[in-house]
């Protein structure tokens, strides 16, 4: 039992990292209407800035600051200068654009910083929580409250402030939000700014335990691909959720399924997602899209 | 009107097309065209070989999720560069060595090989990167009598193959060097219940493979083995499992981001304390290094050349030399970085296994490649030479083990000669 | 600005008509046969002007092309966003392969063997796949893709496992005189031709016009008597038949078939390569594989040290110039330029 429950909890905090980078795809999602696949490589991007800043010797908490507030800046920028040009284009033409931005950044990453991989530090003291024979650590403690702190925080943002209304206006009908005073241009650039910030956020949660390497996020976004449909794309609860949930069944049944093993556990929420798109194709927490015919 | 005129002129379209195939008929000869030489050498291929220079190719990931190899192509072009502006050449011969990419996809590779041979006209392949890629061009290099030089794999099949004699091996294979693990095992643990976490592909299969060959009849056992997908974001849930075992050895064939990350969850997990072995992929100070020197201590592996990163090479005449050069003709290169290192060390083999032909051109390569009598190579440990000849096609076999002692790895015991201990490696 | 010249009556008097101006107004009438002619023509002429390694290029832009051709179906005629592309295609691969390897399957019948394979698979799957749109399918099928690879690892008497499997390229028949490569080359052209020419008939049935109603408008199409699950499933099906006949093509023309050969990175390049080159156009696919076979290496040219930098910019690059594919860029262009030419006459 002690072995299982251990085995739960180190599902959940492979899952927390996984919700990480969902969180970020989920609000870029919710401003714009498209899924970003360069999310996970402009995570690790922002995460090499702040190892460039602890390594020329800032303490960590003014390198995560400063490399926030970068991020920021970066998202609105790539939304002004790369993706504006293609406003107004087919929906999948922006996805390729992102599928490009993938590639230009992985590979600059790799120019810039080599492929060595580098040691980042943890914000989060070593060691573990020891309760009824199963132990927690406190890393994985720290990436979960950042984690529901951040979810808290989206969840504000969407519901209860001019902002996310704004921003739902847009991400439903840019046309109708033009007419009624809402500056379309300027929402889409807070959301590839406010997505890159919490891209950010998850790459320097996950840097300390994945280690840091241009190939970083590219595992984390397919799961966390999966953790987003899984919950809804339109819910960050729900990212959240599907990313535990997405954790703890790959981690479960490669331990206890052998037919599965470690080599297939991969299938294990993907056979869940389809189970639950089949079932409620508006994932666990979103809503149904509505159509008017 | 319309309807009819386009049927008329698709009519006489096609009418046009079987005419021109028909007279198209006839295929093309297959020569290649190359030059060969004269005299003593009579008839043998000089393609990209002239007494003033000499043309070689390679194939690296410089895109993509390997392109942490890319950097080994930067340690042969310093290596050539030296060798050029300062002692002439190889024999004279000015190198010129074009590196081409292909992402690690096979049919890309495939493509280069062509390029390289066909349009760059070189002489040869000097190595191609990965098994994968290797194994979907060496039809075509033997095919074309082309030499596929020094390829940068372990794969066994390099060596155990005869059908394709153009194509060889260079770094110990895996198989050996999981030899030369059971060995070390059976004189400090001969009944050690071993933990393996391997990546599933053919460098995993190939070293667990051999491992399990080599253990046969012994008193050491694998209680336990975990794989891993190189897509997968982190090992650590593998090493849960494996900490369960029950294990006292713990065998690490992975590669460097997978090996850092596996060495930190041996080290967090408390009640777990294995005699570490790390695969020599992923056992460069490199890879130590971010997991924090005070994890690593003890951890085992088993290397064959020179790491930049240790000091006891610190005033190794070859070392000075790879560092002042790597500087001078690579400045934008990490010498610390060992794929640099390695990339000198297969370079510098390369210059003498060319020295050893008797004839410089694509047969005299071949037959010196394959004939190598205990040649040294500054960059490799001392002790460990190249030989290969009639039924070995594996240049080096012998490797040392090493232990994790303060900030660098300590050699102890002597170069251990897989061939003398274990016989040939036999075809799989 | 459309009307600007059209309809502009000239200055001088209308002269007659010129043979000269007969026939550029046979070939503006007519352009496509004619070029698709020249086209074949050149495609048939091409092995015997060049070396081995051009025609072998030309072989892979055209299995690519075949692959592409499955996904426009899918993507550009039936608005259904595929990740998983790439898994089909390398079923496709394997399945020719281990017909090869291990039943001795005469090569020419694993063609229509692996494209009913992959046709079927496709059936099967479009069952829940029908049940999805647009983002949801993008991710199922990008699941798909990424489970195949250690699936195809596991089962290793079939597939080789992760060393994969190794084959006899086929070979030339003696009758008709061509070198290896050349006959690759034809192999894989009348694969293409044949690909072409079975969508072209495709959309032109009634598939193919509910296909398009259901893209366009599902109720309207549901109103008019069109059941949208069955047509997309339909396409689903025949866009795999394709991916799995190149994937054929594919393992004729390399011989060598492993699981790293086919990862998740094959699925999102075909994408990017179809809408690169023109979602819903037929020369769409041909361009995008040109894209996929030319542009990697451009790139490497243009920068050694990090190729990966200049093949992200440049996909972002087409995009923005031809936001509907290289196939919609003459579109765009020739309005200016046929206005260009009018004003001349």
């Amino acid at each position: 039992m002690a072995d299982f429950l251990q085995q739960c909890v180190a599902g959940l905090s492979a899952g927390a990292i996984y919700a990480s980078l969902a969180l970020a795809l989920v609000l870029i999602y919710q401003f714009t209407g498209i899924v970003n696949f360069a999310q996970g490589e402009l995570a690790m991007f922002a995460t090499y800035i702040a190892w460039t800043f602890i390594d020329a010797g800032l303490p960590f908490w003014l390198a995560l600051v400063l490399t926030l507030a970068i991020s920021f800046a970066g998202g609105m920028l790539i939304e002004r200068v790369i993706i504006r040009p293609v406003e107004g284009a087919p929906e999948l033409t922006i996805v390729i654009v992102t599928v490009g931005l993938f590639i230009f950044v992985n590979a600059a990453a790799g120019w810039i910083w080599t492929f060595l991989i580098k040691d980042f530090p943890n914000p989060f003291p070593d060691g573990a929580l020891r309760a009824g024979g199963v132990s927690v650590g406190y890393a994985t403690l720290g990436i979960l409250a950042v984690v529901g702190a951040v979810m808290g925080l989206l969840y504000l943002l969407f519901r209860h402030t001019k902002i996310g209304l704004g921003m739902r206006a847009v991400a439903t009908n840019p046309e109708s939000a033009r007419l009624v005073g809402i500056r379309v241009g300027w929402t889409l650039a807070l959301g590839w700014g406010l997505a890159a910030m919490v891209g950010a956020v998850s790459g320097v949660l996950v840097a300390p335990l994945l280690f840091l390497e241009p190939n970083m996020m590219g595992g984390v976004l397919i799961y966390a691909f999966a953790a987003a449909t899984l919950g809804g794309f339109d819910s960050p609860l729900g990212a959240v959720v599907g990313g535990l949930i997405v954790g703890v069944a790959e981690t479960l049944a490669g331990a206890y399924v052998d037919a599965i093993g470690s080599d297939l556990k991969i299938g294990v929420p993907l056979a869940i997602i389809l189970a639950v798109l089949l079932l409620r194709p508006q994932g666990l927490f979103g809503r149904p899209a509505v159509e008017r015919a | 009107m319309r309807r009819t005129m386009r049927r008329t002129t698709a009519a006489s379209a096609a009418a046009l097309l079987l005419a021109s195939a028909a007279a198209a008929c006839g295929g093309r000869d297959e020569g290649g065209g190359g030059s060969t030489a004269e005299g003593r050498c009579e008839g043998q291929q000089t393609t990209g070989i002239t007494d003033e220079s000499i043309k070689l190719g390679g194939i690296y990931p410089l895109s993509g999720p390997a392109s942490a190899y890319g950097d080994i192509p930067k340690g042969i072009g310093a290596y050539f560069d030296y060798v050029n502006a300062e002692q002439g050449g190889i024999d004279g011969r000015k190198v010129e060595f074009v590196v081409r990419d292909d992402g690690y996809q096979p049919p890309k590779a495939v493509e280069e090989a062509r390029r390289l041979v066909e349009q760059e006209q070189v002489f040869a392949l000097f190595q191609t990167l990965g098994t994968p890629s290797t194994t979907a061009t060496w039809d075509y290099a033997n095919q074309r009598k082309v030499p596929q030089v020094f390829v940068a794999t372990g794969a066994s099949k390099w060596g155990t193959d005869d059908k394709h004699p153009w194509t060889i091996g260079w770094q110990p294979n895996y198989v050996s060097e999981a030899r030369v693990y059971a060995q070390f095992l059976k004189q400090e643990k001969p009944n050690a219940k071993v933990a393996v976490l391997f990546q599933n592909d053919d460098f995993g299969e190939d070293l667990v493979g051999g491992f399990k060959k080599a253990i046969e009849g012994s008193g050491i056992t694998i209680v336990q083995e975990e794989s891993y997908e190189v897509s997968d974001p982190s090992v650590e849930p593998q090493m849960r499992d494996l900490a369960g075992s029950g294990a006292d050895v713990f065998l690490n064939v992975t590669t460097p981001k997978f090996g850092s990350q596996a060495l930190a969850a041996d080290a967090k997990i408390g009640d777990w304390n294995p005699l570490h072995i790390v695969n020599n992929v992923a056992a460069s100070v490199t890879v130590l290094e971010p997991v924090g020197f005070d994890n690593v201590q003890g951890v085992v592996s088993a290397t064959y050349y020179k790491d930049p990163n240790d000091p006891q090479w610190a005033n190794d005449a070859e070392m000075k030399l790879y560092r002042a050069k790597m500087k001078q003709y690579a400045p934008n290169a990490d010498p610390a970085v060992p794929y640099h290192a390695f990339g000198w060390a297969v370079a510098s083999s390369f210059h003498k296994t060319m020295d050893a032909a008797e004839c410089k051109t694509r047969e005299g390569l071949r037959d010196s490649m394959r004939n190598l009598a205990n040649v040294q190579v500054p960059m490799l440990l001392p002790g460990v030479t190249m030989q290969t000849g009639e039924g070995d096609g594996f240049p080096i076999e012998s490797m040392q083990m090493m232990r994790f002692e303060g900030e660098r790895w300590q050699l102890f015991g002597d170069a251990i000669d897989t061939r003398k201990a274990f016989g040939p490696v036999e075809h799989p | 600005m459309k009307t600007s010249t059209a309809g502009t009556p000239g200055t001088g008097a209308r002269t007659e008509p010129t043979a000269r101006d007969r026939a550029t107004a046979f070939a503006v009438r007519h352009w496509r046969p004619i070029l698709v002619g020249v086209l074949l023509l050149v495609a048939l002429r091409a092995p015997f002007e060049l070396v081995p390694f051009r025609v072998f290029q030309l072989t892979m832009v055209m299995v690519y092309a075949v692959a592409l051709i499955g996904l426009n179906l899918l993507v550009g005629h039936a608005g259904q966003i595929s990740l998983g592309h790439g898994a089909f295609f390398a079923v496709g691969a394997y399945g020719t392969a281990a017909m090869m390897y291990h039943w001795d399957v005469p090569y020419l019948l694993t063609f229509p063997l692996a494209a009913a394979l992959t046709f079927a698979i496709g059936l099967a799957l479009g069952v829940p796949a029908t049940r999805l749109r647009g983002l949801y399918l993008a991710l199922v099928t990008l699941a798909i893709a990424i489970f195949l690879v250690p699936l195809l690892k596991r089962f290793e008497s079939v597939t080789g496992g992760s060393m994969g499997l190794t084959l006899e390229k086929p070979a030339p028949p003696s009758w008709t005189g061509l070198a290896p490569d050349q006959w690759l080359y034809f192999l894989a052209l009348a694969g293409t031709v044949l690909a072409f020419a079975v969508v072209r008939f495709l959309l032109r049935s009634r598939v193919g016009r509910a296909l398009h109603s259901v893209r366009d408008n599902e109720t309207a199409a549901e109103v008019m008597g069109v059941k949208p699950a069955s047509y997309k499933r339909l396409a689903f099906a025949w866009s795999a038949l394709f991916a799995g006949a190149a994937g054929c093509l594919y393992t004729w023309t390399i011989g060598f078939v492993s699981p790293d050969s086919f990862t998740v990175n094959v699925s999102i390049t075909l994408l990017a390569a179809i809408v690169v080159g023109g979602l819903g156009s037929t020369a769409g696919p041909l361009l995008g594989g040109l894209f996929m076979m030319f542009v990697p290496s451009l790139s490497q040219d243009i920068n050694d040290a990090a190729p990966g930098v200049i093949f992200g910019l440049l996909i972002i690059a087409v995009m923005y110039v031809a936001p509907t594919g290289l196939a919609g860029l003459p579109g765009r262009i020739a309005p200016w330029t046929t206005d260009k030419i009018l004003r001349k006459r």
